[in-house]
């Protein structure tokens, strides 16, 4: 049954600062959904709108530690290693030492309750979550891994599209990794979407789309054209909500909207009921 | 070895920006092209879910006597045709009719043609509440998954993801003055730089000619143009035929496994 043997012991990765050191409790912030105006504290361990429900964005090593009961890194080596196009350098830079990754994905095998899963978190702090070459790669080798392995994938999506520096590789992403999902599935093995804000662009065009089961984050923005976009292309202003998550499950795109504190048990129960049973 | 035979016949070389602005005309039509190089085609329409999307032309047809499905985008000809069809930006029910094509052709054993010409897929209102989204990540996925042979040509503009969902092919080709890229050099520049007049400057750094492209394996073939149409449509005619003889020899699953591989390099 259990295909796959952890090399190292599996254990909770333990960081310096959780963002509830990183940000004073005193300070005030207003939800980026419903305005309404809080303190840092009253967000609680979740990063949670008391008001709405919103999950304020997480950074991927952030939510690995909220929502995960064990976590081990895959592939934390892979990073972009000849970044040519001017100023991508610096901006890479910058990305790692905020985030701790090497790329706008983190990736490994955790477990929720017990259900073991091969997990990806996107970062919309590395870069707004596009997708690099090497955030495609990291990816495409989860799915690989899991694969080979007989697991789960769970993907948690946040992402600003395209990765602007890389041109065309950055298309070529959408290709490959989409590749390893028809393995994956051909496999007859399980591919969970949570869908968090923002998911746009060519991340929304591809792996985001292709999950057997699709849940979502509270009030998240998720979509294929920017806002502006369509508003400068139909001279019309979309109504409100027109890109979160609720529209979506109306229009028939994602199957359950799950609070953060319900996602780890949600999680686990949805893989659970797709454990192999002799009929 | 093609490629050196394509170079030749182009006369001087056009900077990028060049490229992009004859990309942008209409030098040929996708009815024009399909009549040229197939026989015997038959329209099919719509996507048995919400509609028809005029702008995604469909149908079978016999390329030298061998049944093939055909998928074009087109952008109209006249100036009603073009707002009808979105100047080739298509809506996810065009993806949707592309899909189901695509399934015939698997089920019948027939290799598919694409022929691209799209500034990208449609950012309109209905669009997004069909799944846009969703629609392109279903073209891409299931044509991942074809046993049939599958070539995709771009003759004009290759835009982003819209194209990218008819193009996740066993071979890729281009037109000698078409693009492929991630999106329009104006929308390149305006992100980077916050400026969509330095469009031509965006043209000349994204890599998104034929010869950019060939280098970098993202195409296997560049067609050289000529005034004369039907001297490029019996070539593309002739060389569907060569590669397809050459993928139908493949066993599904070898063809499968090479497509993914294909993609994995990049
Ligand atoms: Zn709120």
């Amino acid at each position: 049954m259990d295909l796959y043997n952890h090399q190292k012991s599996t254990s909770k990765i333990k960081r310096d600062a959780s963002v509830n050191d990183r940000i004073p409790d005193g300070l005030f912030l207003a939800c980026p959904y419903c305005g309404v105006q809080m303190y840092n504290k009253q967000l609680g361990h979740y990063r949670v709108c008391a008001h709405c429900g919103y999950g304020f964005r997480l950074q991927a090593r952030e939510r690995v530690d909220l929502m995960t009961d064990s976590f081990e890194e895959i592939d934390s080596e892979i990073e972009m290693t000849n970044p040519d196009f001017p100023g991508y350098a610096d901006k890479l830079a910058r990305a790692k030492s905020q985030t701790e990754l090497g790329e706008s994905v983190l990736t490994g095998v955790a477990t929720f309750e017990n259900e073991k899963v091969a997990l990806g978190i996107m970062d919309s702090y590395f870069m707004m979550g596009s997708l690099g070459s090497m955030t495609g790669e990291k990816i495409t080798r989860l799915f690989e891994y899991a694969t080979e392995n007989g697991l789960p994938v769970v993907l948690f999506t946040a992402s600003g599209g395209a990765r602007m520096q890389e041109g065309i590789n950055s298309l070529m992403q959408m290709a490959k990794i989409s590749a390893a999902v028809a393995s994956h599935q051909e496999a007859g093995l399980l591919y969970l979407v949570v869908l968090t804000d923002p998911t746009t662009g060519g991340v929304t065009a591809s792996f985001a789309m292709q999950g057997d089961i699709t849940l979502a984050e509270p009030h998240a923005l998720v979509g294929f054209a920017g806002a502006r976009v369509i508003e400068s292309t139909i001279h019309e202003k979309l109504p409100k909500d027109f890109q979160r998550v609720e529209t979506l499950m109306a229009n028939g795109f994602v199957d359950q909207i799950v609070p953060r504190s319900d996602m780890n048990k949600m999680i686990a129960k949805v893989v659970r009921l797709h454990h192999k049973t002799e009929v | 070895m093609a490629v050196n035979i394509g170079l030749k016949l182009f006369k001087h070389e056009l900077s990028p920006a060049e490229v992009v602005k004859k990309s942008r005309e209409d030098r040929f039509l996708a009815r024009e092209i399909i009549d040229g190089v197939f026989t015997d085609f038959v329209e099919l329409h719509g996507d048995r879910l919400s509609g028809d999307d005029m702008s995604v032309i469909g149908g079978i047809a016999a390329l030298n006597g061998t049944p093939v499905t055909v998928i074009a985008i087109d952008k109209g000809v006249d100036i009603q045709d073009k707002l009808s069809k979105r100047n080739g930006s298509p809506e996810p029910w065009g993806y949707r009719k592309a899909q189901r094509l695509m399934q015939q052709a698997n089920k019948f054993h027939r290799p598919i043609v694409t022929f691209i010409n799209t500034p990208g897929a449609f950012p309109g209102k209905t669009a997004e509440a069909q799944g846009q989204g969703e629609a392109i990540a279903k073209s891409i996925l299931e044509s991942m998954k074809l046993t049939v042979p599958m070539i995709a040509i771009i003759y004009g503009e290759g835009g982003s993801g819209g194209a990218l969902a008819l193009a996740t092919s066993d071979q890729v080709w281009m037109f000698q003055n078409a693009t492929y890229s991630i999106l329009s050099p104006e929308g390149f520049a305006s992100i980077l730089w916050k400026d969509s007049k330095r469009s031509d400057e965006a043209a000349a750094v994204m890599g998104l000619t034929p010869k950019d492209l060939l280098a970098k394996n993202v195409i296997e073939y560049i067609i050289p143009e000529s005034r004369s149409h039907p001297r490029v449509f019996n070539l593309i005619r002739k060389r569907l035929q060569d590669e397809f003889k050459q993928l139908s020899e493949l066993t599904p699953e070898e063809l499968v496994n090479q497509r993914r591989a294909r993609f994995r390099s990049f």
